[in-house]
């Protein structure tokens, strides 16, 4: 006998966790700097000669420590992907439809992910020079950067 | 860790993970509920080959790896095989410590159903001890229709 | 069967919060130190497997996040859930397999970034289990209470274990917790869940170990001294707690036995020159001595009161201070394998067990010990010497 619909037992509820992720010391370096000079600061590796945003402290092409070699990036750069975010989750920053993209900024050779704000969406497009708006209230996170906008000559 | 971050100030990014779960209960959990909410029995099932009877009830026997078992009911009363005390509390622990955890094997059953145990002097506890369900007055259909064990009169 | 080894070995310090370390910081300060150990660079590893969990990393796909600190980019990568002797065995099986010379291993946890009841509570089945508020320490103390009642071990025997891993672990400059202690304080610390005292448990901790394994034909490619595998088994019992005799660690018995006799040996208790086992708890100790057959069958306590599995005594057990002066969770059995490569090597320092030919390390994964690792390490390859 197949079971009815309403027998059929659901057992709701959910995983939740708390967490303190400890940024470490050269996550901690980075979002300091964010939050105390409005800097955003990156790690180059002068062997492969290639610069990290976020910084990491260990290349992970010649596997060597780099996590003394702090470079000042500049708070402008170039748009390298992009999307138009239009479903709803709750992790999201900012209501949809919003623009994520992928951001070189200029000294960096990674680009970092975040999002774009102050422009129709249907005239983003791919090499869009950016800059950086910083966040009026500090969090100390990744979101000291508030968000990325067009910039006047770009 | 105090030297390595005498330079630099330690950041702490405050979060959690949180997803929302419906677990299916399936045919077989959902039938050992149905018995125990609405007739207060506890229903296991009993492998047809290796005669073993499982609480909570399985669709597959462990053992043998053979399917389609019988439904059986067994006693609401058993044997205390194991129990624990704890008394810090515990991120994991719903209910205010105090509490008594302990392994039931039902008479009739071949394994134990892990639950609470109340209405028991603390110092009387042993393993061997005869104790009996107390259902609870609203029952939902799980496990906790079962309010908790207590010893067996 | 070709022959494998372990020719190098990384840990980081385990400590209760380490602030300064993210896990891949962690990760990769342990394997440079394999790479260094095993006189090797990144170049020499023809691929990795690393061991994570979700949970304890706080993020999902956790193994992915990790490869970049292990060397796994652009290399073949795998990942294992679960402890890292696990790991370690998946591991072995690439060298073995023939398709890779060497193998890098990780394994590593944080335990300082969450709440370890609410991760162990889901370990629990959620249709019939979680509501309980079951978590690891209150299930591996109903085990202890059916442990102590079968055999008869006594609360004081109990915190002899924790007396004497504590104190060992003085010794060890990698321990979170070298404490001089006595029987009374174990019994007067904290009782958390009925028989198990606060000094009873294995403490939240944060490290890594890394360790490297090489196939025959490269193991004596480079300057590290091969500490050679000689049996490996595992082992899994019933999942639900009410299926099995929680009293008795049957699956333990079976991949210890498998191990043993891969190893050609027939008396571990004699044959056997140093232990490291997973005494999450202290009870444990006890009862996976008596399950590998390390000593008689709950006769564990007595021999312990006795002296035998002290530094200086018949099969030194835990002499790093085990699980209880440090425990981070995933890296655990990767230590438990690491110190006895130390022990064999003769590198372990102040707590170097004099001449130690052979010893066995044990992982375990699942609550209250539903699935055990085993393995067999030998200073000597003989089969090499006798062929």
């Amino acid at each position: 006998m197949q079971p009815t619909k309403e027998d059929c037992f659901i057992v709701e509820g959910k995983l939740a966790l708390p967490y303190q992720y400890f940024a470490g010391r050269t996550g901690s370096r980075f979002l300091i700097a964010l939050r105390d000079e409005k800097k955003i600061r990156g790690i180059r590796c002068e062997k492969c000669n290639k610069v990290f945003v976020p910084p990491r402290s260990t290349c992970e092409r010649c596997f060597s420590d780099i996590s003394q070699s702090w470079v000042d990036l500049e708070d402008t750069g170039t748009v390298t992907g992009f999307t138009v975010v239009r479903y709803e989750e709750p992790y999201q920053p900012t209501k949809p439809p919003y623009i994520l993209a992928l951001i070189k900024l200029d000294g960096a050779d990674t680009p970092i992910a975040h999002i774009i704000k102050d422009i129709p969406l249907t005239e983003m497009k791919l090499g869009l020079k950016v800059k950086a708006v910083f966040a009026e209230k500090t969090t100390s996170t990744i979101m000291d950067i508030d968000h990325f906008r067009p910039q006047e000559d770009g | 860790m105090a030297d390595t971050l005498a330079d630099v100030e330690p950041m702490i990014y405050e979060s959690q993970i949180s997803v929302p779960y419906s677990w299916w209960a399936g045919d077989t959990a959902s039938r050992f509920f149905r018995s125990l909410r609405d007739e207060k029995k506890i229903m296991g099932t009993k492998c047809a080959k290796c005669s073993r009877v499982y609480i909570p009830p399985r669709k597959v026997c462990p053992s043998c790896f053979s399917e389609n078992p019988e439904w059986t009911e067994v006693s609401d009363q058993g044997v205390l095989q194991s129990f624990t005390i704890a008394r810090r509390q515990l991120a994991s622990l719903p209910e205010k410590v105090p509490v008594i955890l302990g392994l039931i094997k039902l008479d009739g059953a071949d394994t134990g159903l892990l639950h609470y145990l109340d209405e028991v002097d603390q110092k009387q506890l042993r393993i061997g001890m005869r104790v009996k369900a107390k259902f609870a007055d609203n029952r939902s259909g799980g496990i906790r229709d079962i309010e908790y064990f207590r010893p067996a009169k | 069967m070709d022959q494998a080894a372990i020719i190098g070995v990384g840990m980081t310090k385990i400590e209760a919060n380490k602030a300064g370390d993210t896990f891949a910081d962690m990760v990769w300060e342990a394997v440079n130190k394999a790479l260094d150990d095993a006189g090797m660079t990144i170049n020499d590893v023809d691929n990795v497997v690393t061991t994570s969990n979700d949970f304890w990393d706080g993020r999902t796909i956790s193994c992915m996040a990790v490869g970049d600190a292990s060397g796994a980019r652009h290399k073949n990568a795998s990942c294992v859930e679960g402890d890292g002797t696990f790991g370690a065995f998946y591991g072995l099986t690439r060298a073995l397999s023939g398709d890779y010379g060497t193998t890098l291993v990780t394994a590593h946890s944080k335990g300082s970034e969450s709440i370890s009841s609410l991760i162990t509570n889901a370990a629990f089945d959620p249709i019939y289990e979680r509501a309980i508020g079951m978590d690891m320490i209150t299930a591996c103390a109903m085990q202890a209470t059916a442990y102590l009642d079968r055999t008869g071990t006594t609360p004081d025997q109990l915190a002899m274990v924790s007396v004497k891993n504590h104190g060992n672990a003085k010794q060890n400059p990698l321990a979170q917790l070298p404490m001089d202690l006595t029987v009374d304080d174990v019994l007067k610390s904290e009782m958390l869940s009925d028989p198990l005292h606060k000094l009873d448990c294995s403490p939240v901790s944060d490290g890594c170990c890394a360790i490297i394994i090489a196939n025959q034909a490269r193991a004596s490619k480079y300057s590290g001294r091969p500490v050679w595998i000689k049996g490996v088994s595992f082992c899994s019992d019933s999942y639900f707690l009410g299926d099995r005799d929680l009293a008795r660690a049957p699956s333990l018995a079976q991949a210890a036995q498998s191990a043993f006799a891969m190893a050609g040996i027939k008396d571990p208790a004699t044959e056997i020159d140093v232990a490291e086992l997973y005494d999450a708890f202290t009870y444990q100790e006890l009862m996976w001595l008596e399950a590998m057959g390390l000593c008689e069958d709950g006769k564990a306590g007595s021999r312990l009161e006795s002296g035998d599995f002290h530094r200086n005594g018949r099969l030194p057990v835990n002499p790093s201070g085990g699980l209880l002066s440090g425990h981070p969770v995933i890296a655990a059995g990767l230590i438990r394998i690491a110190e006895i490569v130390k022990q064999l090597r003769g590198e372990a320092g102040g707590y170097q067990i004099p001449d130690a030919r052979r010893g066995v390390a044990q992982g375990v994964n699942g609550l209250c010990g539903q699935s055990h690792c085993v393995w067999v390490l030998d200073r000597d390859n003989q089969e090499k010497e006798i062929g």
